[in-house]
């Protein structure tokens, strides 16, 4: 490459403003959304999800999530109907590298099947009420963010979540978690892990939004949310889920 | 790691540091109502300890918010919780709690209590010590028999205020983590209650252990009726407290909710040492059952001292189980409720055992030279 003293001084000036605007952290713009039209949830077809851990994969490298730690994983139920209260489950690495077969062949009496979870966002979301700082805060179109400049890594909004959703980014020190792929979805795009479930088996559903399948979903299928006990306004929903699901 | 557990929950968030913080702040409302019995209640008894409990109050509450320091992920950005505290959350609120106890109540009440020690100590002491007491007396050197009368007054309002606000303190370490439903073995409206209980029961130990061994060791006798009055409080707050865990315990176990049978397993394997031998049986019946025998039985002043003494050390024991059980406990157990963790306790860590051991001898520092400064001991001492 040909560079004269003229084009290196131009490239030096553009990198520093543009290394500038990195360090200030400012977000993408997206002129054209507008938080007050959007009520964000997931939708979760358990039926749906053969485990093959597309949805973990994506999500790593999407949100650069540190090794050992989980945006989002796939859990395997074993079920036997003899023991409903004492499933067997696994999650080798979050599912992120799919599930080796179980030796032998499954007794007729139980029943397998996959989980995904992620953070729930919560409309009346624990982890929010106890943050100290308000570091944790739920945006007007109800996603449940952190915002890593504020946190203070005191790790309360980890104890308060009961799905086990958040951990310590072990070089930040701030609490993380899912973030719906906001810098996604407010710019027209899906998240990454439903952009890779191969089944569809992840759909991000818009409550606010009239059009959207997931009103002619949930009139059809029979929803629940996970641990409904907890009362957090949870807006992860999910079809076909069993009983036996934690 | 045992079954299954949430994927994110391999490591435990909250360590030796976070047990540290409730035993520190207990002792620190424990220690503050042993000096209210005198101030309030007119407990002659036990004013031999009135001023040496103030003082262990307030080296143990100075040090009590560096544990939580030193646990943050940014320490440098624990002053926005003072700045920019956020209203629905309980932590938040710890700022002001402490702050409201330490100055409204704590160090108002030493300094109106030891006003006019510190006036004629800045008369009679000379260099660096004068212009130390000159400064601690804040200009105000008036100790007209009026002037000490205000004082007596005023320090009497602050202690009525201060008996609420020690109940606050330690109440409020209890809410932090009773209010937190995500959590079965920590979730329980009793869980206040039960610190507060602790909290004297591990207050009054440390000051009667301190008054014991710091008279014996500037060669004066300990005051038998003191340590006897002492005792019988400790003796029956500790029924209380021991009646409170244990309806907590029945409760859970007769209601048997969903957690009951993974809480159950772990109570039977990795707390059953510290839980139910160490808190339960060495820190709770053992001394429970001592100084019941002290109340019961005539015994000799030697003997009832040795049992005093050992009685003070295992409950100080028992409630640091406790502590331990409640916190560390508390993160054992998957919220699946389908497995278990363990934690491994570092030794040179930022959160290890050294640390932890640091700031524990750290209060006693601090009340050696609170002790120099403004000497807790009575003028009419037997030797």
């Amino acid at each position: 490459m040909n560079m004269n003293r003229r084009f290196f001084i131009t490239l030096t000036g553009a990198a520093a403003v543009a290394w500038e605007s990195v360090l200030a952290g400012a977000p993408e713009a997206s002129p054209n959304y507008k938080v007050a039209d959007h009520w964000w949830a997931m939708l979760i077809d358990v039926d749906k999800c053969i485990g093959c851990g597309n949805c973990v994969r994506a999500c790593a490298a999407e949100n650069n999530v540190p090794e050992g730690f989980f945006r989002t994983w796939v859990e395997r139920y074993q079920v036997d109907d003899q023991h409903m209260e004492e499933p067997i489950v696994d999650s080798p690495n979050g599912g992120r590298d799919g599930f080796p077969a179980r030796p032998g062949t499954l007794p007729a009496s139980v029943k397998e099947f996959f989980v995904p979870k992620l953070c729930n966002h919560c409309a009346d979301s624990p982890c929010t009420q106890v943050c100290p700082v308000g570091a944790t805060f739920t945006t007007p179109d109800g996603v449940v963010l952190v915002d890593e400049k504020y946190c203070l890594g005191c790790r309360y909004c980890i104890q308060a979540c009961p799905y086990g959703c958040r951990f310590i980014h072990p070089e930040k020190n701030v609490a993380q978690k899912c973030t719906l792929c906001y810098h996604r979805i407010t710019k027209g795009l899906t998240t990454a892990c439903c952009e890779a479930c191969p089944t569809s088996s992840r759909m991000l559903a818009d409550l606010k939004n009239p059009n959207d399948p997931i009103h002619e979903f949930m009139k059809k299928h029979s929803v629940q949310v996970l641990k409904p006990q907890m009362a957090t306004g949870a807006k992860a929903f999910y079809a076909n889920l069993d009983g036996a699901v934690r | 790691m045992h079954n299954f557990i949430y994927p994110n929950e391999i490591d435990l968030q909250w360590s030796i540091l976070i047990v540290l913080y409730p035993f520190l702040t207990g002792l620190v409302a424990g220690a503050f109502i042993l000096a209210s019995l005198e101030r309030v209640f007119r407990v002659e008894a036990v004013k031999p300890t009135y001023r040496l409990a103030l003082l262990t109050a307030l080296s143990f509450l100075l040090v009590a918010p560096l544990p939580l320091q030193l646990h943050l992920g940014h320490p440098e950005r624990s002053l926005e919780m003072y700045l920019t505290p956020h209203r629905s959350s309980a932590m938040a609120m710890f700022g002001f709690v402490y702050l409201w106890y330490l100055m409204v109540v704590l160090v108002l009440e030493i300094w109106l209590d030891y006003r006019r020690d510190i006036v004629l100590l800045s008369r009679s002491s000379t260099g660096f010590l004068r212009v130390i007491y000159k400064i601690m007396t804040l200009g105000s050197d008036n100790i007209s028999e009026r002037a000490l009368h205000i004082d007596e007054r005023v320090g009497w309002v602050i202690t009525i205020i201060g008996i609420p606000s020690a109940f606050l303190l330690h109440g409020y370490v209890g809410f932090i983590f009773g209010s937190i439903k995500a959590n079965p073995w920590w979730s329980s409206p009793l869980m206040p209650v039960v610190f507060i209980f602790s909290a004297m029961v591990s207050g009054i130990a440390a000051v009667m252990l301190l008054y014991m061994a710091l008279t014996k060791l500037r060669g004066f006798a300990v005051s038998v009726e003191c340590v006897d009055a002492i005792a019988t409080y400790l003796f029956y707050i500790f029924i209380v407290d021991f009646s409170l865990e244990m309806l907590d315990l029945i409760h859970r176990i007769y209601e048997a909710d969903e957690s009951f049978r993974s809480l159950d397993f772990m109570v039977h394997t990795s707390l059953w040492i510290p839980h139910v031998i160490v808190q339960i049986l060495l820190g709770t019946l053992t001394p429970i059952l001592l100084l019941g025998v002290t109340q019961v039985v005539k015994l000799a002043v030697p003997v009832r001292k040795r049992i005093y003494a050992i009685a003070g050390c295992l409950t100080l024991v028992g409630i640091f189980a406790m502590r331990w059980n409640v916190v560390i406990g508390g993160q054992l157990f998957s919220k699946s409720l389908l497995g278990y963790t363990t934690y491994k306790l570092q030794l040179g860590s930022r959160e290890g055992l050294g640390t932890a051991i640091v700031l524990t001898l750290m209060p006693l520092g601090i009340l050696y030279v609170l002790a120099k400064l403004l000497p807790p001991w009575q003028q009419h001492e037997t030797t």
